[in-house]
């Protein structure tokens, strides 16, 4: 190790070394202006470059699935899902000027204070270490695929069950109140068994009186709802 | 390459994803700085998985199958998340975080959605906060 | 069934007979009686063939260690000879005359259940004292007494007089107890066991370095329990409590179960001479002191019970002239002539309506109404004065007799002051008890005034039972005074020439006196209209009774006391009247000395617990809610800012482990 990273000083980076630096700086780049920007869509789109950003480090680490399944997934879909969900809760578009809540400046000090431990731990502790990315990539999809499915099956498997698990979950949280009284007695007794608060909490609003602001909000919401159903 | 190059970028995208989550309004802009983090953290895994499987002959690719995994929970949980946030816009009229403020001392009525509140959505809206 | 599982049951009977008694009183009425007087009748069977087997001869010993108990044993056992075997024969029959009276007595009383459990109880615990062979079991049977006789003296607790009687008697009761607990250690300490064989063994080889200091410990508990100077107090105040109660506790029980500790550890108390002075000078003042008051009480009760406090003195003078034959011996003939004055007593305070001798001095006929009373009191009350040949003559002269055997230097060991003190003060007493007896004879039943009301007969319950206690009553002392030195020590307990004569001249002359007072004041009665009687002339005995002592006091100004110029006592003691009703102030002393100076200290500490501790607390709840208050503030509700103090945390703390762990 200690006659390796002799010989590679950082004074005389090499290509790879290069390219992940530059691409390194966009990503940081991208990510700062995602946290920072008031227009709330162009966070979501500046998140794109982001995540875009980190799957050609994994190229470069030639972690060359996991890439693609970065590109597929957060750039395909996350995102796509966090531009519906934007949508759904009529977020401004433009530029709000309350993007940001009052704790930035506090929020602002932890982040600081954290990146500064930890850069100067990783530094401290990884100044000297190198990594050889000669020879076979490690990260090609017949490798990954290989071990995923000699090792890792069991985990895989379960793993599957939870998305099974979530996606009920999603679909029943985001039911709306309506579509829970039309739909078939069968279909509404699986749901209800699954998360009965939800639909109970919108069909009977609690304490009686059914107050002004939630009746009118509720009112408001429709033409989103019907957008988002859209 | 040096191994310090991922690793710094990684603590910094996550210190970034950290600033996100404190000081963002927006229940969907929260979401989206938790992303980050986790993304962060990917890079770290892939970056840590190649330097061991070189340098130690490991086999196993624990790190890029963790990454795999993580990425699998994550699309979960945000499904999960926009779909709670997607409940409390809708019993709320907002998703902006530091509205709901169920949790505080004394329980002043801020808004005209206080009236409406229920424990359960007091509840719900500390989950939205939890897997932030 | 050998002697000895025999006399283990004598008080284990009615120590069941309480436990059923107390468990089916609600669910079982109809066998309340039955379990009354069952096993106290069974008990007094056994107690009689106990005492048959043990026929006066050798002690009988049996003892058992159930578990080891540290550095002194403590074991059941059963130490019976002949005073163990003849008192509980008295025990059995006093409790088992009681217990029927009480079905009569009590008829209809509500709570008749629990009390005829805790006389039960009460009985099985004097036999506990009895038989017991071991101080600590000894004493446990004789703290169960004290709490039984708090809840039976208050049977009326629905008046103040017998809610305060009650705890009276249990605390001053109790404060005889410590000390005397304080010297059974001591004892068991110096001699190395609790058994009374063994402390007894040890004591006849001069095994104790301390006598007086724990003869006079002991003596405390046993002042306290046997209402002798200065701790008798609780005793004329106990007659509160219902009529057969009080024949139980003073009569048989609990006032014997003192002189009888006395005279199972005599040799302990003759070990030192002081306490046996102490112990004369006791008796003296407690005889003289009781005669007086007793010749100054209004409520025919308190008459019998200062007399009992006398004749408790004459046991006591006996003991501190080391004749413990002679104190038995009249703690029988007592425990039988004191237990029918009660009883009778009881039904002539029913027949009356009153408990006022003054009032009963306004009614003629009184006597009619009740002969069974009035022929069996009159024997009870002769042997009380002791003339010949009632059974008090023997005993009490038994007693003189052996102060006269101390004054005459027959005794080396005994300080032959004890007996001067106890033969002056016993003579003295004679002429006291005789004049109270005839005053309480003549008032009750030779009033001139009003008919006296008629409620019918008397239940035969409560009567027959007289005519059972006027047998021993009259005749146990000359048949047995020949017999019972065979059961004790061996001392002739026959009536010496001289103080016979003597006492029954003094007692015959109490009586002459008496008469001609009562002659001269009795014209008077008629002039002073006086007295009340019951609400309720139909309602049971207890009923009456208790309306009685309830309206005593008002009617007449004192529980004690009645404004009556036809009573003959008043004239005999002229100026004295007045203090000896109110038993020579000792009551008003003791307020002084110890209660008010207890209430003091009492509001003392409730001012610096209100004031100086509650500020202390205060001010400590005050300051935690103010720094809650501050925290309060923090509680935005906004969780970004909850989260921002948690990371900022972890950030500090992983800088520092990382510092410490750098060695920087």
């Amino acid at each position: 190790m200690t006659l390796s990273a002799a010989e590679h000083g950082f004074l005389s980076p090499t290509g790879v070394e290069i390219a992940f630096l530059l691409v390194g700086l966009v990503t940081f780049g991208a990510a700062l202006v995602t946290v920072t920007t008031r227009q709330l869509v162009h966070a979501a789109l500046w998140l794109v470059v982001t995540l875009g950003g980190l799957a050609v480090e994994y190229l470069l680490l030639t972690a060359e699935f996991i890439a693609w399944v970065q590109v597929l997934i957060y750039v395909g879909s996350v995102v796509v899902l966090l531009l519906f969900g934007l949508m759904l809760t009529k977020a401004p578009i433009g530029r709000s000027p309350d993007a940001d809540s009052g704790n930035r400046w506090a929020a602002l000090t932890v982040a600081v204070a954290a990146a500064a431990a930890l850069v100067w731990v990783v530094v401290d502790a990884f100044r000297t270490t190198w990594v050889d990315l000669d020879g076979p990539a490690s990260g090609t999809t017949a490798v990954t695929g290989a071990s995923l499915f000699q090792n890792w099956v069991l985990p895989f498997e379960a793993l599957s069950v939870l998305l099974l698990a979530a996606l009920v979950g999603a679909i029943v949280l985001s039911r709306k109140a309506k579509a829970e009284s039309n739909s078939p007695p069968v279909n509404s007794r699986a749901t209800t068994g699954g998360s009965p608060s939800v639909p109970d909490s919108r069909n009977h609003p609690i304490g009686g009186q059914a107050p002004v602001g939630q009746s009118k909000s509720a009112v408001e919401q429709g033409p989103a709802e019907q957008e988002g159903a859209r | 390459m040096h191994l310090a190059y991922p690793a710094v970028l990684a603590a910094l995208l996550f210190c970034t994803g950290l600033y996100g989550v404190l000081a963002r309004r927006n229940a969907i802009l929260v979401l989206m700085s938790v992303e980050l983090m986790l993304n962060a953290v990917n890079l770290n895994l892939v970056a840590f998985d190649v330097w061991l499987s070189r340098t130690t002959r490991e086999t196993l690719h624990s790190g890029q199958a963790l990454t795999l995994f993580t990425i699998a929970i994550a699309a979960a949980e945000i499904g999960i998340g926009l779909a709670i946030v997607l409940a409390v816009y809708r019993n709320r009229g907002t998703s902006d975080i530091d509205k709901l403020r169920d949790t505080a001392e004394g329980h002043e009525t801020d808004g005209p959605d206080s009236d409406a509140l229920t424990a359960e959505q007091a509840g719900r809206a500390g989950k939205t906060e939890a897997t932030a | 069934m050998t002697t000895t599982t025999l006399a283990v049951l004598v008080p284990l009977l009615p120590f069941l007979g309480a436990a059923a008694g107390l468990l089916l009183g609600r669910t079982a009425p109809g066998f309340v009686r039955p379990l009354a007087v069952v096993p106290i009748l069974a008990a007094l069977v056994l107690a009689v063939l106990v005492a048959a087997d043990q026929g006066g001869g050798q002690a009988l010993d049996a003892t058992t260690e159930l578990t080891p108990t540290g550095s002194v044993p403590i074991e059941l056992s059963v130490h019976i000879d002949g005073f163990a075997a003849l008192v509980a024969v008295l025990v059995g029959v006093v409790a088992t005359c009681v217990q029927v009276y009480s079905t009569g007595y009590l008829r209809d009383d509500p709570r008749y259940p629990s009390y005829a459990a805790l006389v039960s109880l009460f009985t099985s615990a004097m036999l506990l004292v009895v038989y017991s062979g071991d101080l600590i079991v000894l004493l446990v049977g004789w703290e169960i007494m004290g709490i039984c006789s708090y809840f039976l003296v208050g049977h009326y607790w629905e008046t103040p007089e017998a809610r305060a009687a009650s705890i009276k008697a249990f605390l001053v009761t109790k404060l005889g107890d410590v000390p005397f607990l304080i010297g059974l250690f001591a004892l068991a300490t110096e001699t190395g066991s609790f058994r009374i064989t063994t402390v007894l063994g040890a004591v006849a080889h001069g095994g104790l370095d301390h006598p007086t200091v724990i003869a006079l410990l002991l003596l405390a508990g046993v002042a306290g329990k046997s209402a002798q100077f200065p701790l008798h107090t609780w005793l004329p105040d106990a007659m509160a409590g219902p009529t057969p109660v009080s024949a139980l506790i003073h009569a048989a029980t609990m006032v014997a179960a003192g002189v009888y500790f006395v005279a199972r550890l005599l040799p302990v108390f003759e070990a030192s001479r002081a306490a046996m002075v102490v112990l004369a000078v006791m008796a003296a003042v407690t005889m003289l002191g009781s005669g007086l008051a007793a010749l100054a009480q209004d409520d025919i009760k308190r008459v019998l019970a200062y007399s009992t406090i006398g004749q408790l003195g004459y046991m006591t003078g006996a003991l501190a002239v080391g004749e413990r034959g002679a104190a038995v011996f009249h703690l029988l003939t007592h425990g039988a002539f004191k237990a029918l004055l009660f009883l009778a007593a009881g039904v002539v305070i029913h027949a009356a309506g009153t408990n006022s001798l003054a009032a009963m001095s306004r009614m003629t006929n009184l006597r009619d109404r009740v002969p069974d009373a009035f022929w069996t009191m009159t024997v009870a009350l002769l042997a009380l004065a002791a003339i010949p040949p009632f059974s008090g003559f023997f005993s009490k002269e038994s007693v003189l007799g052996a102060a006269e055997h101390v004054v005459t230097g027959h005794a080396e060991q005994i300080p032959e002051a004890s007996g001067w003190i106890t033969l002056v003060a016993g003579l003295v007493t004679a002429l006291l008890t005789a004049a109270y007896a005839t005053r309480l004879w003549l008032l009750a039943f030779h009033g001139r005034g009003a008919e006296a009301p008629d409620h019918g007969r008397q239940p035969l319950t409560m009567t027959v039972v007289l005519w059972v206690l006027a047998v021993p009553s009259l005749a146990l002392g000359a048949f047995t005074f020949r017999l019972l030195p065979d059961w004790f020590d061996g001392h002739d307990l026959t009536p010496t020439l001289i103080t016979s004569v003597v006492g029954t001249g003094l007692a015959l002359a109490g009586v002459i006196v008496t008469y001609a007072a009562w002659r001269h004041t009795t014209a008077l009665a008629a002039r002073v209209p006086l007295g009340a009687v019951a609400a309720h002339p139909e309602g049971d005995a207890g009923l009456v009774e208790a309306e009685a002592i309830a309206s005593h006091a008002p009617v007449y100004g004192g529980v004690a006391y009645a404004p009556d110029p036809a009573d003959p006592g008043r004239l005999l003691l002229g100026p004295l009247h007045r203090h000896a009703a109110v038993g020579f102030h000792l009551d008003a002393v003791y307020a002084t000395l110890f209660v008010r100076p207890v209430q003091a200290g009492a509001s003392l500490v409730r001012f610096l617990d209100r004031e100086v501790v509650e500020t202390y607390v205060r001010g400590a709840g005050a300051l935690p809610r103010l720094l809650g208050a501050a925290v309060r503030r923090a509680q935005t509700g906004n969780v970004q800012t909850y989260v921002s103090a948690l990371l900022a945390g972890t950030v500090v703390l992983a800088v520092a482990v990382l510092l410490v762990a750098t060695g920087a």
